[in-house]
């Protein structure tokens, strides 16, 4: 039987199992939905798409939340088992085009799946981490070289001691000295070599630095109220989880210091009525216009607008910043715009148009690849991390804002909508011309 | 670092410096460039005791312009210096037509295969990796000025 294209997803699955789960009839169920048996067999078996109507009313009669039978529920764990199966080894061919079946009728299995999967890639990138960190760590590379020094001489030393009988006095005395002092330092640098090893153990090592301020972040929804009054940050940082390494607690204190500058500059009490009256005008969001009335930069503008307290009336912003090399250095995802959590971000996003030509902005109506393709306005701008700097290194970092299409007045007449990713891993566009890897998920 | 001819530490003692019988350095000059001043003290006194007249450079900055001074017969080079590395010293003499040819021994605390391999491609006339036995430089040094 040639499967229908594009299939129905998962739908007619899950009501089939949990009609049967609940020993019902299909007569049964059909007659409680007031459907006729044979659509609802149809239904069943994901030959025919069930209109929302009659997908409530099957959703009533199972006694379960519409939402639940919503074809875009198991999206998310689809994409987790394909690329769970992008890491089949050979011999091992998992059914990839029945996913959907898997998710309709064993959830807790897919989920579990999508779990491991999830974790394999965490654990990879710890492996990557630590022996990257092996192979130019610093600290590590100079007490290694401390150490070997100190044999050197040590070796060298106590040889011509042991095997020259004829030494002088004045010489023995020297070399002595030379052995003594030379084991001292031994057993300095293999002390600090023991610290060090030491305390890298206990910093998890689990987080790259930036995630872990990520996450905190997160947890409180991106917004710190702290910076709004300013505050003893090494203070607000000590004992908070998730900063579990030095490096992320640095990380945090330089965030809240600049927060707390862009906080002064865009004070919440002069904002926050500004913010509400242009988007219930619904007249279309124009940042340049805020920060020419409140006399900021747009980039400073960005920053604060994507970490406001939660306000009715004033949507949701995302923010990418990224550094001269294009690394993201600080990633503020909202629905539909998801952010790579590691490895390079889509090539063609506005944030990397505008780190070519600095201080020129950036607007674009822009489309992530999703289910469903997630549409924004995308601002972005480049320019030097400290402007007033004669002397190089120039350090240049990018900005973009992004907004959701629906408030901020979308694609003008005429105007092409960028269709972009997160990255290429899990990008499913087809011939995309930044693509730079094949992808997982596409076909 | 002072010159052989002008020591003024180390206790100045020459009895054990008197020529024995076997000593193959004799009238030959060998310039050691390493930063680890008892490492130098130690590859100056086993050489010595062969024969070799021995100056010691510290520093990779100051290695080149002693190496085209001086003139030794052999160069002991350590790869990790201040001021320069010694693969750049390096190459720097192989580039030169006066110091192409000069028997160059690299000295370096990393002894992997990819090291190695660069300090060939660098030029090295041999590779010793840290720690080294006294015996296997002094061999080393004498194959490399044949005597």
């Amino acid at each position: 039987m040639p499967r229908p294209a594009p299939r129905p997803a998962l739908s007619g699955t899950r009501i089939r199992a949990l009609r049967t789960a609940r020993r019902l009839g299909q007569a049964d169920l059909a007659r409680m939905a007031g459907v006729s048996p044979s659509y609802l067999n149809l239904i069943e078996h994901n030959r025919r798409r069930a209109s929302a109507p009659v997908l409530e009313a099957i959703a009533r009669a199972l006694q379960i939340p519409a939402e639940a039978l919503d074809e875009r529920a198991g999206d998310a764990q689809i994409q987790a088992l394909r690329t769970a199966a992008a890491r089949a080894q050979p011999g091992t061919e998992p059914e990839v085009d029945r996913a959907d079946e898997l998710v309709g009728r064993f959830p807790g299995w897919a989920a579990l799946l999508a779990q491991l999967q999830t974790l394999a890639e965490a654990q990879e990138r710890i492996i990557e981490r630590l022996s990257d960190r092996m192979a130019h760590d610093p600290n590590l590379s100079a007490s290694l070289h401390e150490i070997v020094s100190a044999v050197t001489s040590v070796q060298s030393t106590a040889a011509i001691l042991a095997e020259s009988e004829d030494l002088e006095p004045e010489w023995r005395a020297l070399f002595h000295r030379n052995v003594h002092d030379d084991s001292v330092r031994l057993a300095n640098a293999a002390e600090a070599l023991v610290a060090f090893l030491d305390t890298s153990s206990e910093e998890t090592g689990l987080a790259a630095p930036q995630e872990e301020l990520e996450s905190w972040l997160e947890r409180q929804g991106f917004h710190v109220a702290a910076v709004e009054a300013g505050g003893d940050w090494a203070a607000l940082i000590a004992g908070q989880a998730e900063l579990a390494s030095a490096a992320a607690r640095s990380l945090a204190e330089d965030w809240l210091a600049r927060a707390h500058e862009d906080a002064r500059a865009l004070p919440l009490g002069r904002l926050m009525p500004v913010l509400v009256r242009v988007f219930t005008a619904g007249a279309g969001f124009a940042p340049e216009e805020l920060a020419r009335h409140f006399g900021v930069g747009l980039a400073q503008l960005f920053r604060r607008l994507a970490t406001l307290p939660p306000e009715p009336g004033i949507p949701r912003f995302g923010l990418a910043i990224c550094d001269g090399s294009g690394t993201l250095t600080f990633r503020r995802p909202i629905e539909g715009f998801q952010l790579p959590r590691f490895g390079g971000a889509c090539p063609l996003w506005p944030l990397y148009e505008a780190l070519l030509r600095p201080d020129r902005p950036v607007r674009a109506p822009v489309e992530f690849a999703g289910r469903p393709p997630g549409r924004f306005i995308a601002h972005a701008v480049a320019g030097a991390r400290d402007p007033l700097r004669f002397e190089p290194p120039f350090v240049w970092e990018a900005s973009m804002l992004v907004t959701p299409a629906s408030v901020a007045g979308g694609a003008a007449e005429g105007e092409a909508v960028r269709a972009l990713g997160s990255s290429c891993r899990v990008c499913p566009r087809e011939f995309c011309p930044g693509r730079r890897e094949p992808s997982i998920v596409s076909g | 670092m002072s010159h052989d001819g002008a020591e003024a530490s180390g206790g100045g003692g020459t009895a054990s410096m008197a020529p024995l019988p076997g000593r193959r350095g004799v009238g030959r000059r060998v310039l050691v460039v390493e930063d680890e001043p008892n490492i130098s003290e130690a590859i100056r006194f086993i050489l010595r005791r062969d024969g070799w007249e021995v100056a010691i450079e510290a520093t990779g900055t100051g290695a080149l312009a002693r190496i085209r001074a001086e003139v030794p017969d052999l160069v002991i080079l350590d790869v990790m210096l201040p001021g320069a590395s010694g693969f750049d010293i390096l190459r720097a003499l192989r580039g030169q037509p006066g110091t192409a040819p000069l028997p160059v021994i690299l000295l370096t605390a990393k002894g992997s295969a990819q090291v190695r391999e660069q300090a060939m491609a660098a030029g090295a006339s041999m590779f010793i990796a840290k720690p080294f036995a006294n015996a296997e430089l002094l061999a080393a040094v004498r194959q490399l000025v044949g005597v």
